[in-house]
């Protein structure tokens, strides 16, 4: 990333002023022009740098309370399939291979959205039917500690 | 939730127009005025729904190194721990969970060498915690989204 790109990213992740023309505040805040802004986006969307742009919510206020981290222990030869079938649940929002360690022996993780926690617990069952994994814990959130937004080339880290 | 509002936060949750003027194209599909659009997600912001419009990054695409981290702190220290914790800026989500491993929180660094040194000052300065950090090997999904 070069010092340019650098100062579109600072500015692009604190979020977009919400106005009629926020690109081109953003622009002028950096000292480009609109276009330049524009094209620098289109080309981070192509090639993946940028995953999504858009708004990003906040869950409890969208009336997803509930959250739990499904875990589950899953053989080596069944994890792509596995996979597959938990990311194409709309309430699994991600869904990662981790790796095993201690006595915690699992190595699929799932986050889970649900109303309630009977929602949730109802669809880790279907995953588990769907997948025949019977070993599997969720693990509920006890309390949101700290929840940001990621910040990249910050200018004074730490 | 009004109609509109849900149809609305439905198109910007996937994809906010990269465009000279964003609400003009929002406006235009759901057949309301550019103002009318502006300020429904203006409301949607200021209510607390929306927490932010901007882009989500590829954290490895921008050369950095993300990271799970387990740890299992004493019951009654958990919230001083998640404190020190929270306080450095590579850590991005914290939270308590009900399991022996209490403590679950990610970290985004510039390199492997970062975490290895924010994980030392946090062990150092919470004392008699037990740290596992959980890379991700493989990715199959991360996309939230909420339908209205």
């Amino acid at each position: 990333m070069n010092e340019q790109q650098k100062r579109i990213i600072r500015a692009l992740q604190a979020g977009l002023p919400i106005s009629l023309e926020p690109y081109k505040e953003v622009a002028a805040g950096i000292g480009i022009t609109e276009e330049e802004l524009l094209e620098q986006i289109g080309q981070w969307k192509a090639d993946g740098t940028i995953r999504r742009l858009g708004a990003i919510l906040r869950h409890h206020d969208a009336g997803y309370s509930t959250n739990a981290m499904g875990v589950w222990n899953v053989p080596d030869d069944q994890v792509e399939s596995f996979g597959a079938e938990a990311s194409a649940l709309p309430q699994v929002s991600h869904c990662y291979q981790r790796p095993r360690f201690a006595d915690f022996r699992y190595n699929l993780y799932t986050m889970i959205h649900g109303k309630t926690r009977a929602e949730c617990e109802e669809v880790a069952r279907r995953i588990s039917e769907q997948n025949g994994i019977t070993e599997y814990k969720l693990l509920y959130t006890t309390a949101e500690f700290k929840k940001s937004s990621p910040v990249y080339f910050a200018e004074k880290p730490e | 939730m009004e109609k509109l509002d849900a149809q609305l936060l439905n198109i910007i949750q996937s994809e906010f127009p990269v465009s000279a003027r964003p609400y003009q194209s929002l406006a235009k599909k759901l057949e309301i005025s550019e103002d009318e659009a502006l300020d429904r997600v203006r409301r949607l912001a200021e209510s607390g729904i929306i927490r932010r419009i901007g882009p989500s990054f590829d954290s490895h695409k921008l050369g950095h190194v993300s990271i799970l981290v387990a740890a299992k702190a004493p019951a009654e220290r958990l919230q001083t721990v998640a404190d020190i914790v929270s306080k450095f800026p590579q850590v991005t989500h914290n939270y308590g969970r009900d399991h022996e491993f209490n403590l679950w929180f990610t970290l985004i660094c510039r390199d492997k060498d970062e975490i290895v040194r924010v994980l030392n000052r946090i062990t150092e300065q919470a004392g008699g915690i037990e740290t596992h950090t959980l890379p991700s090997e493989r990715m199959f999904k991360v996309k939230v989204r909420f339908e209205f």
